[in-house]
């Protein structure tokens, strides 16, 4: 199945009288004869009678947030333009459109009608799913692997916890521990199956035991939250993974829920409680800046780089965290932190969001460059060394948006691993080395 | 194109089948769709794509938990979901052959699939029965259809990669080994939606056969030679076998 | 009725099939015990076919059925039967027995017993064993009525009882083949390319219980450090995860390694077939009561990934 751009149909009318009244100019305040343009609403209606995306017809065309969109900044979109691509007859449920939203929120953020692109693509997404219509295939592979697999790599359950090993300290499973802990830390599929997430995770693990911190993880039992899945419209296969893992979570005694992962943040925090689960869960910057006077001290060596930080939209616009993350950073001695044009509440989308992160061949398709070749540039434009992230989805995207766009030089590092860096003094490493 | 797939729901094995008389003691197993029903499936849902058509999934719901499949079967593509409801855990392959003849004849089906075999196939597949009680022909072990102008096109496997292409001029009944794509993923969101929206179509066991297999005993193979086993833990294990493999100068 | 025993043979390539003379073979003991004879019915000219222990051998000579069909083969056995009303017709559990022995069956209303393991008279009776539930259990079942029709898993007897020199009587087809509704096309012949595993000296064998497609590289891994090429039971080349050059068993290919070292195999009859003369079996399977366990020469029961994982480090 292929999918392919709709010809706008627009209706033009020399003449129209509404009312009895003829608004086709000369009397009125218009000069001269206008052309009226005639749109037929169905496609709005069919888009808005979708639960969850009623308020798709709201759009009152202000276009507030075509220049807060980070996929127009890339090519020709916004939601603004989606409403208007509906009003001249195309189904966003058949269009590529449909596909290239990153859930990122900016366009919520300054919208005056309050159209909610975060609900409206999953429930569109999800009809289109349901009824058989075009989904990028590498979607579906992202799809069925989590199905099959428990995580959206397709990588085998049993290594979920093969990581431990790179991790130079212990890193305790709680089944096997056979007590209740203080802190179960979810480690997230990324930081637990690909090379550089495992380096964010093997630099937790060690901070978390400089602390002292009572932890354990779910080992072989967690599986992937899957709540990029829901905003790509798999709804069914994330109830299933939620009821799974809420299941798993409530096996076990612990206090407080430690995440890697911005996405994680989101669907445990945020979505989980809508199926019962109602415990406390902070992302691992808002739980590490609470242990910020016993974490100074054991910074010790010195990161004398120029560092940019990249604000996750699920930990910034998503769940408010701006703070935690530039605390941390500014705590490691000799780093300097500068900002990018972009950031905090407007920041740049990565590309990662609403199943971007298994969608990048199609939305290259569509777009004059990825959004992450994009913030690439900026961040370098700022001439920091570094590039420091939150989120598990952007280490690897990152990285290869550097390369893409002749920016090698700068290094992208999970603000795990800077902290790791001070901490070990493990200096050497201009650009992460990878596993 | 109108093509019914048929569905066994049968015992697990993957776990121990526990015996109570001469039978499988069906209350305490696990009951999973015959794997090759999976590949009928995907070929009816390839046929359908390209011809356009209908595909109705039937089964004899032998435990009362059909239901699950047949969402599953809709799912993937399946328009109509029949059940014919027997609630006979040990209903043996004539007999639901023989249900499932009167379900199917007045579909008036252009092609009926069904998995080539399932693992409790001990009086024979539905498949060939099936063909007998409709008075088709009967073509099994295939491993693809392709239908044009009324008359299929299909591969049957031999041993050792040999096979053979045959056609067929509708209707027929085929039995599938494999399809030539692997079953597709169907969105969990799908199979949710559709377990509460569809309709099954529930009819009552019509007609009568029987294996004419009376059971005197149902038990684990009795042992006649068994393999040395290497006790201990994995890495034990490997070491011992490693050992052995240098000894025969196999590693 | 009779006492008369009908071995329906299967043919390659213009030779009997050694299930064909595995089955004879029984049929002679059966015979004896029931006082009746053995007939073989071989369907299709241009078969060599004056090499079976039957009492009698009867071929139909017709070139269009040298290539089997399973319409004209179905039909013509019903005839055969209805004429010579034996008490036993044997066929192959194989890609063509599977086709004919269940389908004469609703046919004729003669119960059929598949998966069949052996048959032994008990006071005048048939006793059949079937090894159903892929291999796990192992049924007795006793046929009612005047007759029975089995289909034997290849492999369940030796062929020597059933080689003789009986010279075959030629019958012309019992039904028309005029209006067949299937028609032979064309012969297909095994895929080219891959790697030959009948001819490899090590095969690492992969079962369902390797889990799925991403746990392949593990076994290609423990293979390369032992010289070996990985081969598979029917599930996993049907899941797709890899290709059907590379099965073992009925549908698959026949293979006697000098190693067939086996990862997370329940040993179905159907794999069985096709690699137990294999010189050195070892099956890791976490099910203690794996059939497999039956045929292999060393077992342990652990966990294939942790053994393989550890066997790698050892390599």
């Amino acid at each position: 199945m292929t999918i392919q751009e709709q010809k706008a149909v627009v209706v033009e009318k020399q003449r129209v009288v509404v009312d009895g009244v003829d608004i086709s100019g000369h009397w009125n305040r218009m000069f001269e004869q206008r052309t009226i343009f005639e749109y037929t609403p169905e496609q709005i209606e069919a888009i808005a009678s979708i639960a969850g995306a009623e308020s798709f017809a709201y759009c009152y065309q202000c276009a507030k947030c075509v220049p807060v969109c980070p996929v127009d900044v890339v090519g020709n979109y916004g939601p603004r333009k989606l409403y208007r691509y509906a009003q001249t007859g195309v189904n966003l449920m058949e269009s590529p459109e449909l596909w290239l939203c990153t859930t990122c929120a900016n366009c919520l953020r300054v919208c005056p009608k309050e159209v909610n692109m975060v609900e409206i693509m999953p429930a569109v997404r999800e009809q289109a799913i349901l009824q058989g219509k075009f989904v990028p295939p590498e979607l579906q592979q992202a799809f069925e692997n989590t199905a099959k697999t428990g995580n959206p790599l397709g990588q085998p359950q049993r290594k979920r916890d093969a990581w431990i090993a790179k991790a130079d300290v212990p890193v305790p499973i709680i089944k096997d521990l056979g007590r209740p802990v203080e802190v179960l830390w979810y480690v997230g599929s990324y930081p637990s199956y690909h090379p550089r997430g495992v380096d964010a995770a093997c630099a937790a693990a060690r901070i978390f035991t400089a602390l002292g911190i009572d932890f354990a993880i779910l080992g072989k039992e967690e599986k992937d939250d899957a709540d990029s899945q829901r905003l790509a419209g798999e709804k069914g296969l994330f109830e299933m993974l939620a009821e799974y893992n809420i299941a798993t979570f409530n096996k076990y005694e612990w206090k407080e829920m430690v995440v890697t992962g911005p996405h994680e943040l989101n669907a445990f925090k945020n979505i989980y409680p809508r199926y019962g689960f109602n415990r406390p869960v902070v992302h691992y910057t808002t739980f590490l800046v609470r242990y910020l006077d016993q974490l100074k001290p054991l910074l010790k060596h010195p990161v004398r780089k120029r560092v940019t930080y990249h604000d996750p939209c699920y930990l910034g616009r998503h769940n408010g965290e701006y703070e935690a993350p530039r605390l941390l950073l500014q705590a490691i001695p000799g780093l300097e932190l500068v900002e990018m044009g972009r950031n905090r509440q407007n920041g740049y989308c990565c590309g990662g969001g609403g199943g971007g992160m298994w969608m990048d061949s199609f939305t290259a398709k569509h777009t004059r460059m990825r959004l992450s070749e994009k913030r690439a540039m900026e961040a370098a434009s700022t001439g920091a060394e570094v590039l420091a992230v939150a989120c598990p989805f952007e280490v690897s995207r990152f990285e290869d948006a550097m390369k893409s766009t002749g920016n090698e030089h700068v290094g992208v590092l999970d603000i795990l691993e800077l902290l790791d860096r001070s901490m070990r003094g493990e200096e050497a490493a201009e650009h992460p080395q990878p596993s | 194109m109108n093509i019914v797939v048929v569905l066994k729901h049968i015992p697990s094995v993957a776990d121990e089948l526990p015996v109570r008389g001469n039978q499988v003691d069906f209350d305490s197993v696990d009951f999973v769709l015959n794997e090759w029903d999976e590949q009928s499936l995907e070929q009816a849902a390839l046929i359908k794509e390209a011809l356009g058509g209908t595909v109705t999934a039937i089964g004899v719901d032998v435990i009362g938990e059909l239901d699950n499949l047949l969402h599953l079967a809709l799912a993937k593509g399946a328009d109509r979901a029949v059940k014919i409801a027997a609630d006979d855990a040990g209903a043996d392959s004539h007999r639901q052959a023989k249900w499932l003849s009167e379900a199917i004849r007045p579909m008036a089906p252009d092609l009926v699939l069904v998995g080539v075999q399932a693992s409790n196939d001990i009086d024979g597949q539905l498949g060939p029965l099936l063909a007998a009680y409709l008075d088709l022909p009967y073509i099994g072990v295939v491993s693809s259809i392709e239908v044009q102008d009324g008359t299929a096109l299909m591969n049957k496997e031999f041993a050792g990669g040999f096979g053979a292409r045959y056609s067929v001029r509708l209707p027929f009944v085929a039995g599938v080994q494999v399809a030539p794509k692997p079953p597709r993923y169907a969105p969990v969101s799908k199979i949710r939606q559709i377990a509460q929206t569809a309709k099954i179509e529930v009819l009552e066991p019509s007609g009568e056969a029987d294996s004419g297999l009376v059971f005197r005993k149902v038990a684990p193979p009795v042992v006649s030679g068994h393999a040395e086993m290497i006790e201990g833990s994995p890495k034990e294990i490997a070491a011992r076998l490693v050992a052995l493999l240098k000894e025969r100068g196999l590693a | 009725m009779s006492k008369d025993i009908l071995v329906v043979a299967e043919h390659f390539n213009g030779k009997i099939a050694d299930v064909t003379f595995e089955m004879v073979g029984k049929a002679r003991e059966l015979a004896a015990g029931l006082g009746g004879k053995v007939v073989a019915l071989v369907i299709g000219a241009g078969v060599e076919a004056n090499d079976l222990a039957s009492d009698a051998t009867l071929q139909v000579n017709e070139p269009a059925l040298t290539e089997f069909n399973p319409e004209a083969y179905a039909r013509i056995v019903e005839a055969v039967v209805q004429e010579q009303a034996p008490r036993l017709v044997m066929f192959g559990w194989t890609s063509m027995g599977m086709d004919l022995a269940a389908w004469l069956s609703g046919r004729t209303g003669a119960p059929c017993a598949a998966y069949v393991r052996d048959l032994r008279l008990e006071n005048g009776g048939l006793v059949i064993s079937c090894q159903a539930y892929n291999g796990k259990l192992i049924a007795e079942v006793e046929p009612q009525g005047e007759m029975t029709i089995a289909a034997c898993l290849a492999g369940s007897f030796p062929t020597e009882a059933g080689r003789g020199a009986t010279a075959a009587t030629s019958i012309p087809s019992p039904i028309a083949l005029d209006s067949l509704r299937v028609r032979f096309v064309e012969a297909i012949q095994p895929p080219p390319g891959d790697v030959d595993i009948t001819t490899q000296a090590k095969l690492v064998a992969v079962g369902r219980g390797i889990g799925g497609k991403e746990n392949i590289e593990l076994a290609e891994e423990l293979a390369e450090k032992l010289g070996a090429v990985v081969a598979a039971s029917r599930p996993v080349v049907d899941a797709g995860w890899l290709p059907r050059t590379r099965q073992v068993g009925k549908s698959g290919l026949k293979v006697k390694p000098k190693l067939y070292l086996m990862l997370g195999i329940s040993g179905a009859p159907e794999h069985l077939e096709g690699m137990k003369d294999a010189e050195l079996i070892i099956a890791i399977n976490t099910d203690k009561k794996a059939p497999i366990f039956n045929v292999a020469h060393y077992g342990a029961t652990a966990d294939l990934f942790e053994v393989a994982e550890a066997m790698l480090e050892l390599l």
